[in-house]
Formats: structure tokens, sequence, C-alpha cells
């Protein structure tokens, strides 16, 4: 880091943090390990947040980060099924995949609070559907072969879907009061 | 004749214990162990012939949270109980972990004899920019100005640059990561377990409850443009020069690594005992 950039706690903004142009997988092989990461790696993420959930003593909140982790669990094995694989192919090395470090449908491992409620998981989740439904738009835009686009337009449909139904969920939650971060005995408090 | 079959290869799985992480939920560190054990399975080393070893802090609670022998040690001791640990047991993979206040505070002159030695480990520090286990106080790499109740206007104080510091003690193989890229991560500590020497993983783990402005780090963070170098003058200058945010593997060298010169691999427990006896 640079003397100027070590001394303000509000370093510059980069323009980007990774983009790389997309390119579209070549074969069926290589866009079903794409979608496959994406599914293992959301499920991941919803099963560390069920933990997290679970230490904080938010169950509600916890059964449904552990309801989203099954869920895409599930997604994911039913991918290794249809491709009869036995364990998950590496990702096609030298191909852009997404932008940005993690999958699309990974929800931030940062957007969490020990006070979170319902609404707020399925906001987060809501938020990762609309990603993965995105991304495998923009991939049936720039896929060259028939087979690939007719895949990536299948999974862009299914992740409508998705956004749909957890839409329909959210409908059915409570909206958080403005102040539920609000702690009066915060484990915090550092005066 | 049946063909033989090769055991099934280990997944991450395999390295996550059953303890559930006591973090407060977002912290950064539970990227950095999905990162570790996601490592591990990539050097497919088995977890009973891996050492994690740590201080005391938030981050260095994280040997519990694997299926790996741990040792959570005292605060500012990890690499002097690593090192002990490795020069006794060449053939064992020690890896050692923890916060930038037990590293560089408490710890700071192992931290430097560490690199110093050049002893064949991993070292993780997952960093803050502050001590998160005592809610709050500013650490080693706090940025002179930030601003709180413990230290109001900011400590004044110039921040201690960790990556060029290694590289000039003698640390052959050093790299920046961030806990937003777990994937990229797993990588660095894959390179840097399997790099030969003491290998120092400089890791951007944002404290989400006392310093919650760090999730903009995700915002900044960027792979490195450049190829890491084993020139250590070049990588000196691009690390002096670069924003704090590049990612990825900064120097690879090939300095001398330190050896053993008791020429013993292993020490059986009775070994031990006779040392010992009066
Ligand atoms: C010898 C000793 N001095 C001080 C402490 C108190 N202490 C515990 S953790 C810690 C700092 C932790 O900060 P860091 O290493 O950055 O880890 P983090 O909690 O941020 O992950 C301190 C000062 C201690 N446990 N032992
Ligand atoms: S206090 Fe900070 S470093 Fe410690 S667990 Fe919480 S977020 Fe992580």
């Amino acid at each position: 880091m640079t003397a100027a950039a070590r001394k303000t706690t509000k370093p510059a903004r980069r323009p980007a943090a990774r983009k790389p142009a997309l390119n579209a997988p070549r074969t069926i092989r290589e866009f079903m390990t794409l979608a496959l990461v994406m599914e293992t790696e959301a499920s991941q993420r919803y099963a560390e947040f069920a933990d997290a959930m679970e230490v904080c003593n938010n169950l509600e909140v916890a059964a449904l980060f552990r309801k989203m982790a099954d869920i895409e669990g599930r997604h994911a094995t039913q991918i290794m099924t249809e491709m009869g694989w036995s364990e998950v192919p590496p990702l096609p090395p030298g191909r852009a995949t997404w932008e940005g470090f993690e999958a699309p449908e990974t929800a931030p491992g940062d957007e969490v609070h020990y006070l979170m409620q319902p609404w707020h998981a399925l906001q987060l989740a809501l938020a990762s559907e609309q990603r993965a439904e995105a991304f495998f738009g923009r991939l049936a835009r720039v896929a060259t072969v028939a087979t690939v686009r007719r895949a990536a337009l299948e999974l862009e449909a299914e992740e409508r879907e998705h956004v749909e139904l957890v839409k329909a969920w959210l409908a059915k939650v409570p909206k958080p009061d403005s102040d539920w971060a609000v702690d009066p005995d915060p484990p915090s408090y550092t005066d | 004749m049946n063909a033989p079959t090769l055991p099934a290869p280990l997944t991450f799985s395999a390295y996550k214990s059953a303890y559930k992480p006591i973090w407060c939920p977002g912290c950064g560190d539970y990227s950095v162990l999905s990162s570790v054990t996601k490592a591990l399975a990539k050097v497919q080393v088995p977890p009973h012939e891996v050492v994690v070893v740590s201080g005391i802090g938030c981050s260095s609670r994280i040997p519990a949270y694997t299926t790996c022998y741990g040792f959570h040690g005292v605060h500012g001791r990890a690499l002097a109980a690593g090192t002990g640990l490795k020069v006794a047991r060449p053939d064992l993979t020690v890896v050692v972990a923890g916060g930038d206040g037990d590293g560089y505070s408490i710890g700071g002159n192992h931290f430097l004899h560490a690199c110093r030695r050049n002893v064949d480990l991993t070292y993780l520090v997952m960093d803050n920019h502050v001590y998160g286990m005592t809610k709050g106080q500013a650490s080693p790499t706090t940025e002179p100005d930030w601003d709180n109740k413990l230290s109001p206007g900011g400590t004044g104080v110039r921040s201690f640059h960790p990556l060029v510091i290694a590289l000039a003690s003698g640390a052959n193989f050093v790299a920046r990561a961030f806990a937003g890229d777990p994937n990229g991560t797993a990588d660095i500590i894959a390179q840097a377990i399997r790099h030969p020497g003491f290998s120092f993983v400089e890791i951007l783990s944002p404290c989400v409850t006392f310093r919650p402005e760090q999730k903009e780090w995700k915002k900044l963070a960027h792979p490195s443009p450049v190829a890491p170098t084993d020139d250590a003058a070049r990588a000196a200058r691009r690390i002096m020069t670069d924003d704090g945010f590049n990612i990825g593997v900064l120097y690879a060298g090939d300095r001398p690594v330190y050896r053993s010169s008791t020429g013993k691999a292993k020490l059986t427990p009775a070994d031990l005992e006779a040392e010992f006896l009066l």
C-alpha cells in the first residue's frame, strides 16, 4: 500500500473489481460445470449462514437458510445425476466465468446480521436468484453453440421461476421495523 | 482380475470439523476457513498430517474448525510454536494462522525471525486492521486516522507494512489475498503450502463488527495485473507502490530453507520422555 493510501480509511474506489469478458462455454459439459459450481457454492454459503444464525440463537432465520442450502444442494445433486458425475469437475482452465470474485448465485458473505429477520434472508435469496437469471441470460446471448444456448435459456427460465417463488415467499413474511438492528445490550459495546 | 481401486480424493469437507464457528455473522474469517479447507483439498495432504497452529484472537480460533491437528497457543507465540513443531516434525505440514494483532504486535518479533529463518511452513494472517476479540482497539495495521472511541482522532501512528517487511526479512513466498475471494484465496494458500520455506499470506479479512466500513474492500480488491516474480527488489518496489488491494502471489523465491541440524526426522514419545528423565 502506498503511504498515501495507508494514511486514509477511505481509499479511492477502483472502477471495477474483476471484469473478464464473458466467454460462453464451448460444450454442454463446460456449461453444466459452471451451473454445478454455482449451485454448490450457493448451498455452501447458505449452510455457513445457517450455522452462524444457530450460534446466535436466531433459529427462525437459521432454519430458513438451512432450507435454502438444501434446495441449492438438491439442484447440485440433480446436475451431478443428469451428467453422470461422481465428483465436481474442475472449471475449464483459462475460461472467463463470471464478473466478481464469487459465482452469481452466492449470497455475499458479509450481508448477514445476528438480528436479521426472514425478510432480510429472503431479500438475499431474491438478489442471488436474480443474479443467476441475469447470468444465464447473458450466457445465452453470447453462446455460439446451439446446444449451449438452449441450455442457458432453460436455466435462465428456471432461475426466473425461482425469482417468482422467492417473491411469493417474501409477500408472506412481515417487513421488519426500521429499528430491527437496535440491540439494548449489543455484543460490540465499546464505551 | 479386479482393477485396484484408488482412494477417493479428499474434498474440502474432509478438513472441516463439526464445530460451528462462533465468529460474528458476516466476519471475513468464515471465508478464510472455507479457503483453508479448499486449499488442503487441493494439496491432498490428509488431515492427520497437517497441524494448524494459532495464537489468540477471533481469527486464532481457526484450528478448532478444522479436522487437522491443532494447537491454540499463547497470544503472539503461534510462530514460535509452529517453528518448533516443524523443526521437530519436518514430515508434517504446518500452517500457522492468526490475526494482525497476534502476528504483528505482540508477535512482531517472532514474525521477523520466522521470515529470516525460512523454515518450511505457511503463515496466514487474517488482517482486519483491528483487535477484534478484545473489542476494537487499533492494531499495527490500523490506519493512523481511524477515529473510534478507544483512539479518538486516530492513533496518528504510521501503519505497519507486513508484506514488505516479510520480504525484507527473508520470507520465501509473499502473497496478498482477500476473504471475499474464497476460491482465489484457496489457490494462493495451496501455492503457499507447496512452496518451500516460509510462505506468508496476508489475507484482508473484514471485521464487520468493529470495522463495518471494511465491507467496501470487496469493491477495492482486484487481481494483481502482473505475474509473481522471484526478484526480491522488483517485488519490493511493486508492493511499496501498489494500492494495498492488489491480490495475488507477489514474490516466490528460492532462498535457502532452514533444515533441522539434529538430523532426527521424528521423535517418539519415548524419546521425549527420556529427555525429561532426571
Ligand atoms: C499475553 C496476552 N496479551 C493480551 C491478550 C489480550 N488479547 C486477546 S486477543 C488480542 C488481540 C486480537 O487481535 P488480532 O490478533 O488482530 O485478532 P482478531 O481478534 O482481530 O482476529 C489481545 C490483545 C492476551 N490474550 N494475551
Ligand atoms: S469481532 Fe470482528 S474479527 Fe471478531 S468475529 Fe466479530 S467480525 Fe470477526
